[in-house]
């Protein structure tokens, strides 16, 4: 039985680490952007970009002020027990995120969309979200929390299969300029596509694959692994840096996720994962022992299965 | 595109004439001082409302960030800021020459910068120049800068992001000097030089089955 106060413990922690510690993997990507961008001043921005994050670890306190939306993830063991079930869980999810709020100081980011009402505390309808997934043999839960920036780079478009890979391209490019421009997305980011499934379903893959798969993971699908590289290059090839300064540094890595989908359509989703990619990882194990990690692990072969099993 | 200069210059608010006057596009800034948060709380409030500054704004500094902080209140009243970041400067633009009359404005601090009519027609007939934040953003960096919260005001009235802070700060920065003496925006110079390029890119790839209505087609344009 999962102890109650393991997870509270647990998320706190997470919500802290993600909105002041940069993950290792993004760092590596930028540092190596930066080492072969060939504009001087694109070249500054990132160079005080990974300042700022040194800044962020070694003063504890958020490397960015707009802290994003806090949200989780929960992947559960199939064995897994919380005590008090799933609904002292959520609960311990809301207490940590406004505990968090006030602590680290975040942004009380979470408003009523019609008359701006702010609890001040990032809580809410439907806030923080929960998104759960399931794995066989386990009696632990993987506790992820993703703070991700709201307002640019994100678009879904119902593309046909006759607009081809050609029309994947040209409404990638579509978001990479429309949003590029003046660095309304705050890249060089991890570009993130949800390709198929129902509406809700490419929302949701696209935007787990910008936030929940490190850089410099492939897809296993040959295919598509081939196609989220031709995407990252075309991206980096727009002549356009960090700020919409010119430059070459755009996307730090592309992550494709695909569902199965209508036989007449190939619907899409593009999101951006910015300079500032909020995401920290844990697992906690049923003796209440908490375990953290940096790769979120997320997309496992069981979550991509394709057959009955 | 010629590379901007990118010299580093220090600052102390409130800034002088001739200081902004020496700041050319590119420059690195880092500021010491006063300085002052107003957004469109601030602006609807004393140029819609008519409402007056609760302060002699124009004797305590010129420098106007576009900005909320990730702060908190303490027991004592006293603020905790951690992190601070810019928020987008192009949505306050019909505010800004009624804001530089009754301010007194040099400089703007903002992410993402202002259009280049602006900078000719509102910036420099006022004397003020644009300074953008730098990658969205050092949020940790510039909470360095910030030495002490000096006040909150209209917090009640506003709330804490919409609120006019007055900080004392030290080598607050960096930023980068966005307006050029001529009135251009080192934004603008660098989309015309990615427009160069995009026809090139768009070249092979047809237009989608099912088109959408919108606002703008021309891929040159920006959507801001």
């Amino acid at each position: 039985m999962i102890p109650i106060s393991a997870i509270e413990k647990a998320a706190l922690e997470l919500t802290s680490k993600a909105s002041i510690e940069i993950p290792p993997d993004f760092k590596n990507g930028i540092k190596k952007m930066t080492a072969n961008e060939p504009e001087h001043l694109s070249q500054f921005v990132l160079q005080s970009m990974i300042e700022n994050w040194e800044a962020a670890e070694l003063d504890r306190r958020p490397m960015c002020a707009d802290t994003g939306l806090p949200r989780f993830y929960v992947k559960s063991g199939n064995e897994a027990q919380v005590e008090g079930g799933f609904v002292a869980l959520e609960r311990a999810l809301r207490q940590a995120t406004a505990d968090a709020t006030h602590a680290i100081p975040l942004r009380p980011n979470r408003v009523h969309p019609i008359n701006r009402h702010d609890y001040n505390n990032n809580v809410g309808q439907h806030a923080p979200e929960v998104q759960y997934a399931f794995e066989p043999d386990g009696d632990w839960l993987d506790l992820i929390t993703v703070h991700k920036g709201g307002l640019f780079g994100t678009d879904y478009r119902m593309l046909f299969p006759g607009d081809g890979v050609d029309g994947i391209k040209r409404f990638f490019l579509d978001v990479m300029v429309q949003f590029g421009r003046r660095g309304l997305f705050c890249q060089p980011a991890i570009v993130g596509i949800g390709l198929g499934g129902n509406k809700d379903t490419c929302m949701r893959l696209g935007k787990e694959a910008c936030s929940l798969r490190i850089v410099g993971e492939r897809n296993p699908d040959p295919e598509i692994a081939i196609l989220e590289q031709e995407l990252k290059d075309l991206g980096n090839s727009i002549g356009m840096g960090p700020m919409g300064y010119v430059g070459n540094s755009m996307v730090v890595d592309c992550n494709i996720e695909i569902g199965y989908t209508h036989t007449g359509g190939m619907p899409i989703s593009i999101h951006t994962f910015c300079l500032s990619s909020r995401r920290a990882t844990a697992r906690i194990h049923a003796d209440g022992q908490i375990e953290y990690r940096d790769n979120p692990n997320w997309f496992t072969p069981y979550y991509r299965r394709e057959g009955i099993q | 595109m010629n590379s901007p200069s990118m010299k580093t210059v220090h600052i102390n608010a409130p800034v002088s004439d001739q200081a902004v006057a020496d700041l050319s596009q590119g420059d690195i800034v880092f500021l010491s001082g006063v300085i002052y948060t107003a957004r469109e709380g601030v602006y609807k409030r004393v140029l819609e409302t008519g409402e007056s500054l609760p302060i002699d704004l124009a004797a305590i500094s010129n420098i106007n960030f576009h900005c909320s902080p990730a702060a908190s209140r303490n027991n004592d009243g006293t603020f905790n800021v951690g992190a601070v970041t810019a928020t987008a400067s192009f949505r306050f633009g019909k505010w800004m020459p009624d804001w530089f009359q009754i301010s007194r404005a040099k400089l703007i601090i903002g992410k993402g910068g202002m259009s280049e009519e602006s900078y000719r027609d509102m910036f420099l007939p006022a004397g003020a120049k644009y300074l953008t934040t730098v990658g969205y953003g050092t949020g940790a960096l510039l909470g360095r800068g910030i030495k002490r919260t000096i006040d909150a005001l209209w917090l009640e009235e506003l709330g804490l992001a919409q609120a006019l802070w007055l900080f004392e700060v030290e080598n607050l920065g960096p930023f980068i000097v966005d307006t050029g003496d001529d009135g251009s925006s080192l934004f603008e110079k660098s989309n015309n030089h990615v427009n160069e390029r995009l026809q090139m890119l768009y070249k092979d790839l047809k237009a989608p089955t099912l088109s959408r209505y919108g606002e703008t087609t021309s891929r040159e344009d920006e959507v801001i």
